[in-house]
């Protein structure tokens, strides 16, 4: 049977699995279209979290950017793992206790404002809908490379699929569905990994292959061979890093503070029946998140060293179908320079003038054809593609539609709403989120790359400072939360404009701040928010007993009422 | 505030910062300030600041969680704040 024949088949069976399971999880309630009922295991809820967090972006691009950028795609690795530390250790077990529905929800409870509330909901929104607009992306490359469909219909299917799922089953649904599509998700990233980790080094784990010595009897370390193809042709040493050592970790800080932020992660601790659930929850999250994470960088030096090894100096008309393939879509681009027929792939140190330019998000979905391995295993990895981008696009579109329905609606505008009519408006709200998230898919915005780096930005600089200190300073007052946080946005918002909008052309380490890069700058933003909120907190008045002892209530996991007669 | 519930906190506060320190310490320093330095050391085939950044790190971050919720479930019945066993999620949905 042919790739595509194969690709059909399991992308198929992915998708009837997913109706089905969405089928039998339909939402009754707002508390079960919002958080599932509150009653999601903590393991069932890690996996449910591993899905929506892993996106287009980990499944089809990380390791691709990890075999381009060597070393210095670590602050991926690390800052995309790191926040769940911060997320179970500083966040998530209080946030449940709190007891509320959304990020937004909690920020306007706990600093007693319209204002806060507000502003949190913006973020929420814009932060969502720049994420989903990235998925788009990923839900288009794997169906007009594998099933010859067009973009427009391929978004336009996933985001029928995501629609039908997300706004009748709302969380529940959604949580259920997740479950499923880590399954599928994490199965067609481990098969190619491990088969290509056989192949190259004898060694059946990727996290100790690209450790190990080559399989093809020279004795040498795989990260030693690449580092001298790499070298070889003009790139830079694979296991040295390219970046300014003060740009990587403000990087790494920013993509920590900015995850432990997002609000579609957060709200996953909802869901989970008691406190004590949540940190484990996190704990489960990410060891099924660290599972892709560690096999990601092996599969990144996996698919540089078949790359670079399969295509270098080989005759042109020689190359494989892949080559050939991915050249349609436009995503491999190759042009004879010298006219010996012959591709030279070669780096910046090189003489000889580098004739192929290869668009990094191939390399996973590319990696089991360069590696030859059997069709079904192809496929295999576009099911697993499309299962990672529409988990996380659910995710997401739930916390647009709750923001609209609870956020703006409940406690905003109409806050006598009756439940009905507030579900209502939470479906209606999803259904038009799946409308805009297509037409993102079908147009979509040119930069979409740029803006990606907005989401952990904004989240890091606003999101992160303001509910921690909400947890950890009983003193903080709205005032300061409100000023630390319109200064952490105004300040990260300005600097990424500035260099990815404004002027592109200044974007270089010598006109940067202190040597940091726009995509670590909100770790920057989120030092200004807390300096800011520290210091208004301290001349303006303190927050009401109320608030106070809602701060004291959620820093203990047991609820006052069952606490053994004890006044608070 | 009485003071069981100070001391609760205060040693929660402690943890954190003994925990909070090696998940700076694996990351921040091997991974990336002392990385460098680490190179020198191999494993395997692995220069060591290298596989601090891309691997080690991960792993220990996912220890850090499991030894924080154990040391939390400990504190937690030692102050007699930990929830019940039964009554689970509120059936109401969120309180107050």
């Amino acid at each position: 049977m042919t790739v595509q024949t194969w690709t059909f088949i399991m992308v198929g069976l992915s998708f009837v699995l997913y109706i089905g399971v969405a089928i039998r999880s339909r939402a009754s309630s707002t508390g079960e279209f919002y958080v599932a009922g509150g009653k999601v295991p903590p393991v069932v809820n890690g996996m449910a979290t591993a899905a929506d967090w892993m996106s287009a972006a980990s499944f089809i691009s990380m390791a691709g950017m990890i075999s381009f950028m060597g070393r210095d795609g670590s602050v991926y690795l690390m800052g995309w793992t790191g926040g769940y530390v911060l997320l179970a250790l500083l966040l998530a077990p209080y946030l449940r206790k709190s007891g509320k529905y959304t990020v937004p929800d909690f920020i306007g409870e706990r600093y007693y404002s319209q204002t806060a509330r507000f502003v949190a909901v913006l973020c929420a929104i814009f932060v969502s809908f720049t994420y989903i607009a990235g998925q788009m992306r990923g839900v288009g490359i794997v169906f007009s490379r594998f099933l010859d469909v067009s973009i427009n219909n391929g978004v336009l299917f996933g985001m029928g699929i995501v629609f039908f799922y997300a706004v009748l089953g709302g969380m529940k649904g959604i949580t259920y569905t997740q479950v499923a599509q880590y399954c599928v998700l994490i199965f067609a990233y481990m098969v190619p990994a491990i088969f290509i980790s056989l192949l190259l080094t004898d060694n059946v784990l990727p996290q100790l292959g690209f450790g190990s010595r080559l399989a093809d009897g020279s004795g040498m370390y795989l990260l030693d061979r690449l580092d001298g193809l790499s070298e070889e042709l003009g790139f830079a040493a694979y296991t040295a890093g390219q970046k300014q050592t003060v740009d990587v970790f403000f990087i790494t800080l920013a993509l920590m503070a900015g995850t432990a932020g997002l609000p579609h992660v957060i709200v996953r601790f909802y869901t989970v029946p008691k406190v004590a659930a949540a940190r484990s929850s996190a704990g489960w999250a990410l060891v099924f998140i660290a599972l892709l994470y560690t096999t990601a960088p092996a599969v990144g030096a996996f698919a540089r060293t078949n790359f670079i090894t399969t295509i270098s100096n080989a005759k042109y008309d020689e190359m494989p179908g892949w080559f050939h393939n991915w050249e349609t879509t436009g995503l491999i681009s190759y042009e004879d320079h010298n006219g010996d027929g012959r591709v030279q792939y070669t780096g910046p140190e090189s003489s000889i003038t580098n004739e192929v330019i290869v668009d990094r998000d191939i390399m996973v979905l590319a990696n089991p054809e360069i590696a030859r391995l059997p069709a079904w295993v192809v496929g295999l990895v576009a099911a697993g593609g499309l299962a990672a981008a529409l988990s996380t696009a659910a995710g997401l579109l739930l916390v647009i539609s709750t923001s609209v329905a609870h956020d703006l609606f409940k406690k905003g505008l109409q806050p006598n709403i009756t439940e009905r009519r507030e579900l209502i408006i939470a479906r209606v709200a999803a259904g038009m989120a799946v409308g805009v998230a297509a037409y993102f898919g079908i147009n979509p915005v040119g930069f979409v790359a740029q803006v990606v780096a907005f989401a952990f930005g904004l989240a890091a600089a606003s999101f992160f400072p303001a509910i921690l200190m909400g947890i950890f300073s009983r003193r903080m007052n709205k005032e300061g939360a409100i000023a630390g946080m319109v200064s952490g946005i105004v300040f990260t918002a300005a600097y990424i404009t500035w260099f990815k909008l404004v002027h592109p052309e200044l974007n270089s380490a010598e006109n940067w701040l202190l040597g940091i890069s726009p995509e670590g700058i909100g770790a920057v933003g989120m030092l200004i928010n807390f300096a800011i909120a520290l210091i208004v907190s301290r001349v303006t008045e303190e927050p009401p007993w109320e608030v106070q002892a809602l701060v004291e209530e959620i820093r203990v996991p047991r609820r006052r009422d069952e606490m053994p007669g004890s006044p608070v | 505030m009485n003071d069981r519930k100070a001391e609760y906190w205060q040693r929660n506060l402690r943890y954190l910062g003994i925990l909070l320190s090696v998940w700076f310490l694996v990351s921040y320093g091997f991974g990336i300030l002392l990385a460098d330095m680490l190179d020198s050391i191999r494993l395997g085939g692995f220069k060591l600041g290298f596989w601090f950044a891309q691997q080690g790190s991960i792993y220990v971050f996912v220890i850090l969680i499991f030894v924080y919720v154990r040391l939390m479930n400990r504190l937690d019945r030692e102050f007699n704040v930990h929830e019940e066993e039964s009554p689970g999620p509120d059936p109401a949905g969120p309180h107050p």
